[in-house]
């Protein structure tokens, strides 16, 4: 089982790696021929930068949109922050001073997740507007998420799997020497279904992850009348009808 | 067409979010192009027979053109924000108008053709293929979308559903499906140079008749210049301005600031139209074919500036596309941006000092202002961002005492569309333009009755021919709107003007501080 679990990650990390790359590449090899961003829009580079701050990390337009699914998505997303950055600890040796700092607080995180995640899967069930657009896929990821969170909160407060095996499993794996995991159920279960995220991360609506870096209607700076902005395919057109 | 087979909402305190009723709006379409049409646009005249394919191949085009498209596609996690963002939806309660539904429409074909979830597990992550019904549903409720952005304020991502639309109907006409009134307005523009198809001579004949209107009334002689060579700027303002009401008094406005800042100006008979539909169809090269138009009249007439009369999507696609369109525009003066709006210029006129104006000339009115959905949402005035929403309340509260906003969630960015733009203006989609008005016509109802509000100011063509044609649906009159510029054409006092008969010229402050 650990072999499987063991070659389950490789492949997970590979897919995940390589899918997110070549998605971020047809993004950024895609040309955006016209400038459309969201007005009033900042009219500097430096002011841009303000703006994606402002939505990465306070999800600033869902904020002015509907407070309930800016509150269940924002504390989702900021515990799930917290909760990566304390799981870190089971990746390298020595564990560096922040990641030991925020320990205490990426427990705290996790109830943070789950509960939030509860919220948007009972909005999205009682909502009829949000009901009507969900697809089964929909459901499900936030079904895989809860039970990644729940199996994690298991792990740390009631049945405590052996960590410091886990740990040893994980670093070995990141220099391709196979060790052995334990045998509990909630691990398992959590292991498993991290490693169908990360299969199917470069194939989903979690693209949001990237895609947001990308989107022109927030990424653009405010300048057309300024600076000309030309696609190369449209220099390209031009060139041919002149 | 039967008129008025529907009903008219019903004007509440607010607009409730509506529970959905799903096909609600399944039967209205707008009226298909003719052959003749499309072919003027390079576009097949009729649905092609392999439509299917070529449909596909042309989505797998356009997302690698457009990365707005390619990352709108992608990014949706369907997290219900927009869902109750648009006018269209609060209007008639169906779920294909929220935001997200529309988009649904294309982006379950994309995902079937070219996602791996979407190829092997259709069912699972909603995928459908396409089928000659799903082109009919796109050709219905992607002419329900006014492209007007609103729900782009809200998305988390930003995402546009204007850019979705846009796409597909980009699609719809690649195919030989386009529609009525926009192809046959773009084939108009590219035959005779404007959207109504006003040859030269009627634009001489109007452009006289309101010079001598003017000098009736005022005793100056005011000049509405056409195709003059040499002059410093070329005005290219929508075509309505040249005949309608409220429109014309807009027209008039402009002719009266330029004549006290002392320019001389000229309007172009070969580009005398400023909408640009090739935006509303999506057609990149329509859309360029139109502009060069302006940059072709510039040159000819050697001018040395271009501002833009009051017209919504058109100050879109001047403001943030002409100069990819049609530029560089370095053979015109460096020291103005180009194009200029026409409330740029007037607002710096005020500034200045150089207008003289009296307020009271309009206190038989209290007006609110429209934020018209393309200028607040995709465009700028001014230096600051933002300058789009306070230059036009500058101006109004520079030439009236009166001045009421209407409430805060319905203007600004967040200001919701008269329901007309987007290619909708016409008569074969009243349905949908009279629902979808729902949301405005809430807020001017309610200042009317909280604050006194007679009169809405707009700064949009298409705004001012929706509201002239739906406020009598909701019991309001259709004369409650009005131009900015006709504001300020009743509030300036010309050099030499005849003194009015009721009232003493006196003085006035002339520079809102």
């Amino acid at each position: 089982m650990s072999l499987f679990f063991a070659l389950l990650f490789i492949v997970a990390t590979l897919v995940l790696v390589i899918g997110l790359t070549r998605k971020i590449i047809q993004y950024a090899r895609t040309p955006a021929p016209l400038k459309i961003p969201t007005t009033p829009a900042p009219v500097t580079q430096a002011g841009v930068v303000l703006r994606m701050f402002r939505e990465v990390v306070f999800f600033e337009s869902l904020f002015k949109s509907t407070k309930w699914t800016w509150l269940f998505g924002w504390m989702f997303h900021l515990g799930l922050l917290l909760v990566l950055l304390r799981h870190l600890r089971y990746f390298t040796d020595p564990v560096w001073l922040p990641i030991q700092l925020i320990q205490p607080f990426g427990v705290y995180a996790g109830y943070a997740m789950v509960i939030g995640l509860v919220g948007l899967l009972v909005r999205r069930i009682f909502v009829d507007r949000v009901r009507y657009i969900s697809a089964p896929s929909d459901f499900l990821w936030l079904a895989i998420l809860i039970f990644i969170g729940f199996s994690g909160l298991m792990m740390k407060f009631v049945a405590h799997t052996d960590v410091v095996m886990v740990k040893e499993f994980f670093t070995g794996l990141m220099g391709f020497s196979f060790g052995t995991l334990p045998v509990d159920v909630p691990l398992i279960v959590h292991l498993l279904l991290v490693a169908v995220l990360m299969l199917l991360f470069p194939f989903s609506k979690l693209l949001h992850v990237p895609g947001l870096f990308f989107s022109p209607g927030r990424n653009q700076v405010d300048n057309p009348r300024e600076k000309r902005h030309l696609a190369p395919w449209a220099k390209a057109m031009e060139e041919q009808k002149n | 067409m039967a008129k008025a087979d529907f009903e008219t909402p019903e004007l509440q305190e607010y607009v409730e979010v509506p529970e959905l009723v799903a096909g609600t709006m399944a039967h209205l379409s707008p009226f298909v192009a003719k052959p003749d049409h499309n072919t003027d646009l390079n576009f097949p005249g009729e649905l092609v027979d392999d439509w299917h394919d070529k449909a596909i191949a042309k989505l797998d085009d356009l997302r690698s053109r457009f990365r707005s498209l390619q990352v709108y596609l992608d990014s949706c996690v369907k997290c219900g924000s927009c869902t109750d963002k648009c006018h269209y939806f609060l209007g008639t309660k169906d779920p294909k108008n929220m935001p997200v539904g529309r988009q649904d429409l294309l982006r379950k074909v994309y995902r079937r053709y070219f996602t791996f979830a979407g190829k092997y597990f259709p069912k699972l992550v909603g995928a459908e293929d396409l089928t000659r019904d799903t082109l009919d549903e796109w050709y219905s409720y992607y002419h329900q979308c006014s492209q007007c952005r609103r729900c782009s304020v809200f998305c988390p991502y930003g995402i546009d559903t204007a850019e979705i639309s846009m796409a597909a109907r980009e699609i719809l006409d690649s195919i030989g499906y386009g529609q009525k009134y926009c192809n046959e307005i773009i084939a108009k523009v590219n035959k005779v140079g404007n959207n109504l198809g006003l040859p030269g001579a009627a634009l001489a004949d109007t452009l006289e008749g309101l010079e001598e209107d003017v000098e009736d009334e005022t005793g100056v002689a005011v000049k509405y210049p056409l195709d003059v060579k040499g002059a410093d700027i070329l005005l290219v303002t929508p075509s309505a301005d040249f005949f309608a009401e409220p429109h014309v008094d807009g027209l008039i406005g402009y002719g009266k600031v330029f004549h006290e800042a002392g320019v001389s100006w000229t309007i172009s008979s070969y580009a005398s139209e400023a909408a640009n539909f090739g935006m509303f169809i999506g057609s990149y090269e329509n859309m360029r074919r139109v502009s060069l138009r302006i940059r072709k009249a510039a040159l000819d007439l050697g001018v040395k500036r271009i501002v833009f009369g009051e017209c919504g999507h058109a100050w879109r696609v001047a403001y943030a596309f002409l100069n990819t369109l049609a530029g560089p525009f370095d053979f015109l003066d460096p020291n103005y941006p180009v194009p200029q709006h026409i409330l740029e210029f007037t607002w710096d006129q005020i500034q200045k000092g150089n207008l003289k104006l009296d307020k009271s000339a309009n206190d038989d009115k209290v007006l609110t202002f429209h934020d018209s959905c393309n200028v607040a949402r995709a465009t700028r005035m001014g230096n600051k961002p933002g300058g789009q929403l306070e230059i036009p309340r500058n101006v109004i509260k520079a030439v009236c005492n009166n001045f009421v906003d209407m409430h805060h969630e319905t203007i600004g960015e967040r200001t919701f569309c008269c329901g007309g733009g987007g290619g909708l203006l016409t008569d074969d989609l009243m349905e949908i333009r009279v629902k979808g008005a729902l949301p405005r016509m809430t807020a001017l109802k309610n200042v009317m009755e909280e604050e006194g509000v007679t009169h809405m100011a707009a700064i949009c063509a298409i705004c001012k021919s929706q509201f002239t044609k739906v406020l009598p649906y909701y019991g309001m009159d259709m004369d409650q709107i009005v131009s900015i510029h006709q504001l300020v054409s009743e509030a300036i006092i010309l050099t030499g003007q005849n003194s009015g008969d009721e009232e003493d010229e006196e003085e006035e402050d002339e520079v809102e501080a």
